[in-house]
C-alpha cells in the first residue's frame, strides 16, 4: 500500500487532534473537493480491519499537504493520534463526492456541529476565493470542545452556539436560523450529527434555499464495495439506498430521507 | 528459481484461472469500483455480488461493525436485481480479456433461484454460477437451504437442471456437520464447493443497551474466522471429490497457501479488500514469492500438501 508521511500531529482540544500529512495524491493534478474524505488505516496489524474515514479539513496545494481534524474516541482513532511527525501512515483518498461550489451563489451559510465543523473550513476557503460572502454557524458541546474558530473568523461572519452556553449562545444551531440570518443567502452547507442535519433541513426547507448535507454512516470499505454505509435518498428513481462513500458523503438536502 | 518460473494457473469447473485468487461475493461489488486501483485482469476470476430476481433494498443501518481482527456485516443482499445485473454490470467485465466471471445467485424459494438462473442462461457475459445458500442476513436469503442437507440437495438439483453453466455451491459454516452438507451438494450434482460464508455474530452498543447492527445480528468475517474456515475446508476437501474453494479471513499470501495446503483448489478474498484495496494482487505476488523461495514450480504441488486424504481424492 502507498504510505504517506505525517508532517504534524497536535492536540487542539479535549480529545480532538489536528494531523497534517503529505497528500497521497498530487493536489494540483487532482479534482479534489471540500467535503471529501481520506481513508486511514490506523495500524499495520490485522487487529483493526476497517479503515477510518476522516474528512478533509484543509488542502494546501502549494506544499501538497492535507489537514484532517478528528476526534480520538475509539481505539482506532486513538492509535492514529499517537502517530508523530516523521511517521508514515497508510491512507487513500480523497474519496467520495464533496460540496459542489456554485458560481452564482453570492452568500452562503455553512452550519457545522462538533466534529462536523472541520470539513466546512476547506469549503469556506474555496467559497471565499470565489468572492462568496459566508455566514458560519458553529455548534459545540462546550467551550473546551470548540475548534477552528479563528480560522473561520478569517473567512466568515461567525456565530457560535454551545449546548451548555459556555461559549457563544446557549442552544442549538437551528435556534439561530431566523429570517434575518438567512436573508440574502442562496446556498447552505451542513455537516454534523444526524439529528442536527435533520433539524437543519427541516428548518430551512420552507425558505427554498438549496442546501447540501454531509452525511455520517458507518463505513466498511469506503470505496463502494460493501454497501455498508448506505443512506436513503429520494430522487427521480424514487426512494432507494445509495452508498455514502461513493455517491456521497455530500447530498443535496432535498434528496436526503431521514427515517 | 525466479518468480518467472512459478506457474500459478489452476483449473476448476472448466474455468482457466491464471492464479488461484478471486474476490469473495459481496466484497467486490460488481468490479467497477476497483478500476481506480488496478487492472482486473490481475484477478484469477471475479465473483460478483449476490444477485436476486428482483431488486433488494437490503437491511437498515448500521450495517457494519468492527470486531477484533474482523468485522460484522448485515447488508442483506442489497442488489439491483438480475435484469439490471445482466444489462448494466456483466458486460463491463467482458472488457477484461482473461477474467472468468462467476455470478453469485441468491433468492428466497427454489422457484426464484431457478428464475434467476433461467434469465442468466441467455447472457454470454459470465462463466459459472455460485449458488448462495448461506447468507445469514436475511430470513429468506437461502440460509434455510444451507443448514439442511436435504433442502440443499433439492436446491442444487434444481439449479443444475436449470443452468447451462457450471454450478459452485457456497456453504454456510453455521451448521453442525459441514461434511454432510458438502456431500449432499456433491451428490446432487454440484460442480464445486466454496466455503465458508460468514459466521453469525452480534455486537451490543452499551450506550444504547441494544444490538449495534440495524438487523440485530450480522455475519462475522476477517482473520478472526480463518481457523474455523481452514478446519472446514480441510474436512470437506477430505470427503468430497469436486474442487473446493477456500474462503475465510485470507489477508496474506501465506493465509492463501494454508487453504491450498488444506485441499482448496483456489481461494476467495473478502474482508481484506476493505482493509487494503490492493489485497488480491498483493496476495498473488506473495504466493508467487513463497513458491519461488521454496522451489515450487507449479501451484498444484501445494494443493492438499497438508491433507493426504484430499490428495488421494485428487
Amino acid at each position: 500500500m502507498p504510505r504517506t508521511e505525517v508532517v504534524l500531529q497536535e492536540k487542539i482540544a479535549d480529545g480532538l487532534y489536528r494531523m497534517v500529512i503529505k497528500s497521497p495524491v498530487d493536489l494540483s493534478q487532482s479534482a479534489y473537493m471540500p467535503g471529501q474524505f481520506l481513508h486511514f488505516r490506523v495500524s499495520d496489524s490485522i487487529d483493526f480491519m476497517l479503515r477510518r474515514p476522516i474528512s478533509l479539513c484543509l488542502a494546501d496545494e502549494a506544499n501538497n499537504l492535507v489537514t484532517v481534524v478528528y476526534r480520538a474516541q475509539g481505539e482506532g482513532t486513538k492509535r492514529l493520534s499517537r502517530l508523530a511527525a516523521g511517521d508514515t501512515v497508510d491512507v487513500i483518498g480523497p474519496l467520495g463526492k464533496g460540496f459542489p461550489l456554485h458560481e452564482e451563489s453570492s452568500a452562503a451559510l455553512v452550519i457545522g456541529g462538533g466534529i462536523g465543523v472541520p470539513p466546512l473550513l476547506e469549503l469556506a476557503k474555496k467559497l471565499r476565493a470565489k468572492g462568496t460572502r459566508i455566514v458560519a454557524i458553529l455548534g459545540f458541546q462546550k467551550a473546551s470542545q470548540a475548534i477552528l474558530i479563528e480560522e473561520f473568523k478569517a473567512l466568515a461572519e461567525v456565530f457560535i452556539v454551545t449546548d451548555d452556553g459556555s461559549m457563544g449562545k446557549k442552544g442549538l444551531v437551528t435556534d439561530l436560523l431566523d429570517a434575518s440570518m438567512i436573508d440574502g443567502i442562496s446556498r447552505y452547507y451542513a455537516c454534523g450529527p444526524t439529528p442536527m442535519l435533520r433539524a437543519v433541513k427541516q428548518a430551512l426547507e420552507p425558505s427554498g434555499i438549496l442546501g447540501y448535507l454531509s452525511l455520517e454512516e458507518r463505513m466498511g470499505c469506503g470505496i463502494g464495495l460493501c454497501a455498508g454505509c448506505v443512506h436513503k435518498i429520494q430522487d427521480n428513481d424514487g426512494v432507494h439506498y445509495v452508498k455514502t462513500c461513493k455517491e456521497g458523503p455530500v447530498f443535496p438536502a432535498q434528496e436526503v430521507v431521514f427515517s | 528459481m525466479t518468480l518467472h518460473d512459478v506457474d500459478l494457473a489452476v483449473e476448476f469447473c472448466g474455468l482457466q484461472l491464471k492464479n488461484p485468487v478471486m474476490p469473495a461475493s459481496g466484497c467486490f461489488s460488481f468490479g467497477k469500483e476497483m478500476e481506480m486501483f488496478y487492472d482486473l485482469n490481475l484477478l484469477g476470476a471475479i465473483v460478483v455480488k449476490a444477485t436476486t430476481l428482483e431488486e433488494r433494498m437490503g437491511n437498515p443501518t448500521p450495517r457494519i461493525a468492527e470486531t477484533p481482527a474482523g468485522m460484522l456485516n448485515s447488508i442483506g443482499l442489497q442488489n439491483p436485481g438480475v435484469e439490471k445485473v445482466i444489462r448494466d454490470e456483466l458486460p463491463y467485465l467482458r472488457r477484461f480479456s482473461s477474467l472468468p466471471v462467476i455470478v453469485n445467485v441468491a433468492g428466497t424459494m427454489v422457484e426464484d433461484y431457478v428464475a434467476v438462473v433461467h434469465r442468466l442462461n441467455d447472457s454470454q457475459d459470465f462463466d459459472a454460477i455460485e449458488l448462495n445458500i448461506s447468507c445469514p442476513n436475511v430470513k429468506c436469503g437461502g440460509i434455510q437451504f444451507g443448514t439442511d442437507p436435504e433442502m440443499a440437495a433439492e436446491m442444487v438439483k434444481a439449479i443444475k437442471e436449470a443452468s447451462n453453466r457450471p454450478v459452485m455451491v457456497k456453504l454456510s459454516p453455521n451448521v453442525t456437520n459441514i461434511v454432510e452438507m458438502a456431500q449432499a451438494c456433491e451428490a446432487a450434482g454440484a460442480d464445486a464447493i466454496s466455503l465458508i460464508n460468514t459466521l453469525i455474530g452480534m455486537q451490543i452498543d452499551v450506550e444504547k443497551r441494544a444490538p449495534l447492527l440495524g438487523n440485530g445480528v450480522g455475519g462475522l468475517s476477517g482473520p478472526a474466522v480463518k481457523p474455523v474456515a481452514l478446519r472446514m475446508v480441510y474436512e470437506v476437501a477430505s470427503n468430497v471429490n469436486v474442487p473446493v474453494i477456500g474462503i475465510g479471513g485470507i489477508f496474506t499470501g501465506k493465509d492463501a497457501i494454508e487453504f491450498l495446503m488444506a485441499g482448496a483448489k483456489a481461494v476467495q478474498v473478502g474482508t481484506a479488500n476493505f482493509t487494503d484495496p490492493y489485497a488480491i494482487p498483493r496476495i498473488v505476488d506473495e504466493i508467487k514469492e513463497w513458491c519461488a523461495a521454496h522451489g515450487v514450480k507449479h501451484i498444484d504441488e501445494l494443493i492438499g500438501a497438508a491433507n493426504p486424504m484430499s490428495r488421494r481424492r485428487g
